[in-house]
């Protein structure tokens, strides 16, 4: 039997807070949409300027943020799978001599952010004279990617039956191509999972392009935001604009794919 | 180790060539900074001209140079907001949920999930527009209903509780999703039970849900945790610490002194005290959980 008061104040719970969720990024939509140059925010609607996007494109030099944080997440994304791949496949079907040992380093990398390893990266970078370069902005953030990457396709390949490796055994597959031909295949939706989460990190991150980076023609979305903004502290439209330009490319990512996004950082990702 | 379990049809050796590339580049950029950053903490450096070793010095100065202290209870308030409000709205509707099958959750889960894939920077953006003094929505609408408006970032004793607001408007539908998830396979037979018990929803809450979503709950503590002590772009973006130090953490400190003050050694043993705690926290978050399981 199910109570009906009950159900409704179930929905209404969940209205609220889904409204609550909704809410301000409409709010930064709308603000994005009013007349340039006003200071009036999200309250009063102020008319259709779909010309603010173009001006922040433009202008606020977006073009040249968003390229840097697509080529950024791409090769951080790239090589982190390459090499989370292999890694998890040997954590997850291999049996080696100091396989636990291991195991908990990569798990302690969950747990450093980035905050605690920022300075002797930056000084290391310094000393190497690889700060203002894309490697400052990659390196790093593959190793933090790693960690999480290990993590995921390891347990991936200890859902895998057993039956599909030992058949490919019997048939002479050799390790490798048993990762390769065997398995990837089945994989594909645990990778696609974890390049997404690692695509959505490295590109609404922050800190590491803030402190790697001067030059503005490396400047990543949330960096050439954040300048953005102090630069313009009146014209809240071209702001936001900038803003919605910024969030854009994960939040769309998120509608095609948001069950990869929801199931991979709820299994317990610790990193984010 | 059974024989199921050998390897499919090479060597076990073979296992240490498969992990060397991942295992250099994460020792290369995670392991070697951190190790780095203890020893950059045992000095006294500005970042150009050689350095002093001090010893543990910078750690004492992280305990009893006040600014410090203030800014460490300051990400525990944020543990507050960002962690156990979350997880408090989660388990009100996790138990509203308990007695009602509910249609169209996907979508819900949808919408709840949003500002968790949103840059924080964005977010930082958004809410300053939000408690913008003048027109931002917060003060229009409490105009609206005949309240006065406040400087919500600007004021000392209303911005820590600003900022973490918006770390709990991240946080919650993660935690809400989660816990949702978690009371669906609880089964219907436990709920029948206590029913037939005569418990009423605060008894079928304490014996049946919240037991059951032990797990889910130490999840999202730990997730929101984490986020909560290393959180920085949100502070950054919204008040930069101020105003004072009303919102400075352990987070911005260590960029504020190493990249602004010249003070890397205080930066790096702030970095050290980060990580400590987080691992203090999530060890005793999954601890109470695993001894409650046992129970």
């Amino acid at each position: 039997m199910i109570d009906r008061r009950e159900q409704a104040l179930t929905y209404t719970l969940l209205g609220v807070f889904s409204l609550i969720a909704l809410v301000p990024i409409a709010g930064i939509v709308l603000t994005a949409l009013q007349a340039p140059g006003e200071l009036a925010t999200f309250g009063a609607p102020s008319g259709f300027h779909p010309g603010n996007f173009a001006t922040a494109w433009d202008e606020g030099n977006f073009s040249s943020y968003l390229r840097s944080s697509l080529m950024v997440a791409v090769a951080v994304v790239a090589a982190s799978t390459l090499l989370s791949i292999p890694a998890g496949y040997a954590f997850g079907m291999m049996r080696f001599r100091g396989e636990q040992a291991l195991f908990y380093l990569f798990l302690l990398g969950l747990m450093v952010p980035l905050e605690a390893t920022i300075v002797p990266l930056y000084y290391d970078f310094r000393d190497l004279a690889l700060t203002d370069t894309y490697a400052a902005l990659i390196l790093p953030q593959v190793g933090v990617s790693l960690a999480f990457g290990t993590f995921w396709m390891r347990a991936f390949f200890r859902s895998v039956p057993r039956s599909l490796v030992e058949a490919a055994r019997i048939d002479g597959s050799s390790a490798w191509s048993t990762l390769w031909r065997v398995l990837l295949p089945t994989a594909r939706p645990a990778v696609v999972t974890m390049m997404v989460l690692i695509f959505m990190w490295t590109w609404n991150e922050f800190l590491l392009a803030l402190v790697m980076v001067s030059d503005e023609g490396l400047r990543t979305a949330p960096l050439g935001l954040a300048f953005f903004q102090g630069r313009n502290t009146t014209d809240f439209a071209l702001l936001a604009a900038g803003a919605v330009i910024v969030a854009t490319p994960v939040v769309l990512l998120y509608v095609f794919l948001q069950r990869h996004f929801i199931r991979g950082m709820l299994s317990g990702a610790i990193k984010g | 180790m059974s024989r199921a379990l050998a390897p499919p049809g090479e060597p076990r050796r073979v296992a240490y060539l498969y992990l060397l590339p991942a295992l250099v580049v994460f020792a290369l950029f995670v392991l070697a900074p951190l190790a780095h950053s203890m020893w950059l903490s045992l000095f006294e450096w500005d970042g150009v001209t050689p350095g002093t070793w001090v010893g543990l010095d910078n750690y004492g100065q992280v305990v009893s140079d006040p600014e410090l202290r203030a800014a460490f209870r300051h990400s525990l308030v944020l543990v507050g907001f960002y962690a156990v409000l979350p997880v408090v709205i989660g388990l009100v509707l996790a138990a509203a949920m308990s007695r009602a099958r509910v249609r169209g959750l996907a979508l819900f889960r949808t919408v709840l999930f949003l500002p968790q894939v949103i840059a924080l920077v964005v977010v930082g953006v958004m809410w300053r527009m939000i408690y913008a003094p003048d027109g931002g929505l917060l003060n229009e609408g409490l105009g609206a209903v005949g309240v006065g408006g406040q400087d919500w970032l600007g004021s000392f004793p209303l911005a820590l509780p600003s900022v973490g607001l918006i770390g709990a408007w991240v946080m919650y539908g993660l935690a809400m999703v989660l816990l949702l998830a978690g009371v669906q396979k609880i089964p219907q037979s436990l709920y029948d039970a206590a029913r037939v018990d005569g418990a009423g929803p605060v008894r079928e809450f304490f014996t049946v849900t919240l037991p059951g979503l032990r797990n889910e709950v130490a999840v999202a503590l730990t997730l929101t945790t984490i986020q909560a002590l290393r959180s920085f772009d949100i502070v950054y973006v919204t008040t930069g610490g101020g105003p004072g130090d009303s919102t400075s953490v352990p987070a911005y400190e260590v960029y504020d002194r190493a990249f602004r003050g010249g003070d890397v050694g205080t930066a790096s043993a702030i970095g050290v005290y980060i990580v400590a705690l987080i691992f203090v926290l999530v060890f005793l978050i999954n601890r109470v959980a695993e001894r409650e399981a046992a129970r």
